[in-house]
């Protein structure tokens, strides 16, 4: 199976770099781009045939490494 | 009394710790392997500077797995003092050792540069040298040093006063243009709740020598010495 980890920072963190690429777009003439959040995006190739059990792995790496609960979240999907 | 220095692969600012240490303050010093099993008798631990495990995560986020991070996490527990200088800090954070996270500078860019702070509390082992409200003149050098943390955890923190080091102008004033990074509440370094630990981002072992620019530093060496050396613990 393969997982697909999205992280981000949370809605309520400033994301100081999402926020440049925006500034950057609206340079560029893209004036309806209202917002950009950035973030990180995994792809892990696991030894499992379950999907329940990819997605139960990759949360469990993404709570414990992947992601700072802090000021991230993420998402997963697997196929 | 001897500091044990960690190094990770990826720190930079170990033997500026060491040299320190050793040199300036003419202690005892050892370096400590991140894959050893213990602190070699360290009576203060000092996790210093740099990348460690290159940082490609997040700042900090491996140096947490590390083996020297149980004996140094035991120590914390039992109250021993420790001090996260800039990497040290963020790897405080990613362990737990310390609440909160640090995010990309507001700016985006890697600020190296000499900054103000003002020491809000001396009731650490790193400050109880220094009186409250002294303004050091200390250098940083971090592309992400913007303290964050949920704001029930903040309010917390100000609550405990745990908030040890604030960025503020030369007079000690809290100004947003003194903030370097965008940290909130101008946080420059903060404290555990029982204040052993303590984690700032500004470098206090580059700045204990004329030749570098100013010893304002020494007054965080000159504390945990004192802190070390007295029955009076916290």
């Amino acid at each position: 199976m393969r997982a697909r980890v999205f992280v981000t920072l949370k809605p309520s963190v400033f994301d100081p770099q999402g926020q440049t690429i925006a500034d950057a777009l609206h340079s560029l003439g893209y004036g309806s781009v209202a917002d950009v959040r950035q973030g990180k995006y995994f792809e892990l190739d696991l030894a499992t045939t379950e999907a329940s059990a990819a997605r139960a792995l990759a949360a469990e790496v993404a709570d414990k490494v992947l992601a700072n609960p802090v000021i991230e979240s993420y998402r997963i999907e697997v196929d | 009394m001897r500091f044990g220095i960690v190094v990770f692969p990826g720190s930079n600012c170990d033997e500026d710790a060491y040299h320190a240490a050793r040199e300036v303050f003419g202690q005892d010093a050892e370096y400590l392997w991140h894959k050893d099993a213990d602190l070699k008798g360290a009576d203060v631990v000092i996790l210093p500077g740099g990348f460690a495990h290159g940082d490609y995560l997040r700042t900090g986020a491996m140096a947490r797995f590390s083996p020297i991070m149980n004996p140094v996490r035991s120590f914390a527990e039992r109250g021993g003092p420790v001090l996260g200088i800039c990497n040290g800090f963020q790897i405080l954070l990613e362990s737990g050792l310390l609440p909160g996270a640090m995010l990309r500078n507001k700016g985006l860019k890697y600020r190296c540069e000499h900054v103000h702070v003002r020491v809000e509390h001396t009731d650490t082992p790193f400050t109880s040298g220094a009186s409250a409200g002294q303004v050091l003149r200390i250098p940083i050098g971090h592309g992400e040093g913007n303290y964050f943390a949920p704001p029930e955890v903040l309010q917390k923190l100000e609550a405990n006063r745990q908030v040890i080091f604030r960025y503020t102008d030369a007079q000690g004033r809290v100004d947003e243009a003194a903030n370097p990074n965008g940290s909130v509440n101008a946080i420059a370094g903060i404290c555990s709740e029982q204040r052993n630990v303590v984690g700032m981002m500004p470098h206090p072992e580059r700045a204990c020598e004329t030749l570098l620019g100013g010893v304002d530093g020494c007054a965080i060496f000159d504390s945990v010495l004192r802190w070390v050396g007295s029955p009076l613990k916290v």
